[in-house]
This record gives C-alpha cells, sequence and structure tokens, in this order.
C-alpha cells in the first residue's frame, strides 16, 4: 500500500477506536440498566432500594396461577428455577401469557415479602417455532 | 486471480463501465427479486404451518427478518464504502453510501414498525427500551445521520467524507445489535436461524423464510443499482460521456 493510504487507513482505524470507546463509555455509565429486568435470583441477591418501579423476569412456575372468580386480579409465581418470587396483578394479560413462558413484570418490589405489585404484565415468548400439528402430535 | 480482482476493483470505479453493466442487469435482478418476494410472501402467508405458541401472528416473521437483517448488511457494506472512499477516495465510494443510505433506513424502519406490530398482540407492547429495540433504533438514527449529512455540504467531496466519517462511528453499533439479546436480558428472543449450527425454527417454516430473505436482499441489490445510476447522472450529467450516451438513446 502506498505511503500516504496507510496514513488514512490509520486514520479509518482511529476513528472506529474512538467510536468504540465511546460506546464502551457509554456502557459502562449505564451498565445497571442495559438489562430490562432482574431474575428472582438477581432480586434476592440485590434487592432493589427505595420506591422506584423494577421490572422482574423469568417463568411464570407450572401451577402458581391463582384468578380471582369476580375480578381482573390474579397471583402467579415468577421462577428461574432457583429462586422464585409472588407477584399479583390486576388487569388485562397479553395473549402468550401461561404457565412455565416467559414473563416480565413491572411494579413495585415489596422487600419484606419477597413479592412484586405489578402494574404490567409482557409476555416474553422463545426462539422456537413449531408447527401447531407438530406439537399435538408429540405431545400424545 | 488478485489482477483480476484489482482490475475489477479498477473497473468499478468507472462511471460509464458501471452505466453500461448495470443498465443490462437490472432488468434481470428485479424481475427475479420481485417474483421471489410475492412468491415467498404467498407461502409465508398461507401455506407454511400455524406456529403452537404465537398461533397465525409469527407469520408477520417474513416480513420482519428480512427487513431487519438486510438493514445491518446495508449498513456492514455502506461502511466498507466509507473506509474505501476515505483511503483510496473512490467516488464510486460516495455514490454507493447516498444511494444504499434510504434504502437501509427504509428497512430499519420497516423492520421497527413490523416489530411494534408483532410485539403489541405477543408481548403486548408495541414498544420496550430493551436492549436489542434500543440499538436497533439507533442504527435508524445513524441512517437518518447519514441521509441529512449529504446535504449540510457545499462541495460533494467533503459532503462525502463526513458522510464516510459518521458511516463508520456507526459500525460499532452493529455487533451490539446483533448480540444484545445474548449479552443481556432482553424482551426480544435470541435469534432463530443459526448459520453454524441448528436453526430453532422448524425447516417448513424456515425455507419461505430464507427466501423471502434472498428476496429482499435481490430487492436491495436492484433498487441499489437504480439509486446509484440516479446519482451518477446527476453528478456526470455535465460530462461527455454522459452526454453522448443520452443523445445516442
Amino acid at each position: 500500500m502506498k505511503k500516504h493510504r496507510l496514513k488514512r487507513l490509520y486514520a479509518v482505524l482511529f476513528i472506529v477506536f474512538c467510536s468504540a470507546l465511546a460506546f464502551v463509555l457509554v456502557y459502562f455509565a449505564i451498565r445497571d440498566n442495559v438489562n430490562l429486568f432482574y431474575s428472582p435470583s438477581d432480586l434476592f441477591e440485590n434487592p432493589p432500594q427505595g420506591r422506584n418501579a423494577i421490572r422482574a423476569g423469568g417463568l411464570v412456575e407450572t401451577g402458581s396461577l391463582k384468578r380471582s372468580t369476580d375480578s381482573l386480579e390474579i397471583e402467579f409465581i415468577i421462577t428461574d428455577l432457583k429462586k422464585s418470587i409472588a407477584v399479583n396483578y390486576t388487569g388485562i394479560l397479553p395473549d402468550l401469557f401461561k404457565e412455565n413462558a416467559g414473563v416480565v413484570a413491572t411494579g413495585y418490589f415489596d422487600k419484606s415479602k419477597m413479592s412484586l405489585d405489578a402494574y404490567q404484565i409482557l409476555a416474553k415468548h422463545d426462539e422456537n417455532y413449531v408447527p401447531k400439528e407438530v406439537k399435538k402430535a408429540l405431545e400424545k | 486471480m488478485f489482477q483480476i480482482l484489482k482490475n475489477f476493483y479498477h473497473k468499478l470505479g468507472s462511471y460509464p463501465w458501471f452505466y453500461k453493466i448495470s443498465g443490462k442487469v437490472i432488468p434481470f435482478v428485479g424481475v427475479f427479486s420481485i417474483s421471489l418476494i410475492v412468491i415467498s410472501s404467498i407461502w409465508g402467508l398461507f401455506f407454511s404451518p400455524t406456529d403452537a405458541v404465537q398461533g397465525d401472528v409469527y407469520r408477520i416473521i417474513y416480513f420482519h427478518v428480512p427487513a431487519v437483517s438486510v438493514s445491518q448488511v446495508i449498513y456492514y457494506s455502506i461502511s466498507v464504502a466509507a473506509a474505501v472512499f476515505l483511503i483510496w477516495r473512490m467516488k464510486m465510494a460516495g455514490v454507493y453510501i447516498k444511494s444504499l443510505a434510504p434504502i437501509g433506513a427504509a428497512f430499519t424502519f420497516i423492520g421497527l414498525l413490523s416489530g411494534a406490530i408483532w410485539g403489541q398482540p405477543t408481548w403486548g407492547t408495541w414498544w420496550v427500551w430493551d436492549a436489542r429495540l434500543t440499538s436497533t433504533l439507533v442504527l435508524f438514527l445513524f441512517y437518518l445521520a447519514i441521509i441529512g449529512m449529504q446535504s449540510t455540504f457545499a462541495s460533494r467531496k467533503s459532503a462525502d467524507t463526513a458522510v464516510s466519517i459518521i458511516t463508520l462511528i456507526g459500525v460499532v453499533n452493529l455487533p451490539i445489535v446483533k448480540k444484545s439479546v445474548d449479552w443481556w436480558n432482553t424482551l426480544h428472543q435470541p435469534a432463530s436461524i443459526s448459520i453454524s449450527g441448528e436453526s430453532s425454527i422448524s425447516s417448513e417454516m424456515l425455507i419461505p423464510l430464507l427466501l423471502s430473505i434472498l428476496g429482499v436482499y435481490l430487492f436491495v441489490f436492484f433498487t441499489g443499482l437504480l439509486f446509484m445510476r440516479a446519482e451518477i447522472s446527476t453528478r456526470e450529467q455535465n460530462k461527455e460521456w454522459f452526454k453522448k450516451l443520452s443523445s445516442n438513446n
């Protein structure tokens, strides 16, 4: 490579390096907030301070879902298969919400009871796509 | 081999050569890509099986995945063009960035929009500030910055230089978009298509998806050539070769 082009190549690499450095610095500034939610294990290790809303995520424990008969109130347990926390919520649930499926709940955390008073429930689905008929056949 | 590549690289920098060759290629790529998109859309919407978890709503995958995938590939390619422009001062690289950036922005927008439409019935929200969605929005903003930067300079050369620098700054964001679902807790699920391992999407659903991806990539190739020709004819309208060409037709 000719000398003046080599010099410009270094300039290009320098631009990318500086940009990467900027991204890393931003990451260190916001690293506590990059994760969308805390797992139950995170909440046990490091219970959140203050009265800010937090998000907790994991699987809806099989058999834990309790629906009220006369209101939209529900209770269930979020687990990461190591620790689990209780969640209560009043409102309409997303279609994909069900037991043994992923969920992200936003709300206020009660440290004394290790439970979450949720005001928003989001369903989190996985990356597996299987035809309906195939799954039915497998379950038989 | 190296000599052939080098010759090709030099030819690629020549406006008349590119104008001639692209004119011949465009009709074929256009017809082929649009028919692929039509076929894969019909296949995906009507003939691929219903998903066990999500039901029929998953079918938006046949638009969402090709759009976001091509938007990232376009950004990688314009970053290479930006480096080529800065190091070799190849004018064609500037033409390439100017023509492809709006296409990339359009597909990033389609990706964000189809993702929102998909997220509402499945997740329960149009938008959430998780790492995947936010980094894709940053990608869209870099595209907008590139497009905006084009018209802020009086001379073409300084505009192309500034745009190249902005493009290179944004390239760092691309691995973050790709790996965000593996590095952090996100609402967005990890990738379903794997090149090295086994894909977690069944083959009956995967085949039309791969066809739709191929169709959209070729469509970008097609529109890219069209936009580049338009850009070349704007930049070269007063040059001898271009006048000769237009008077012949």
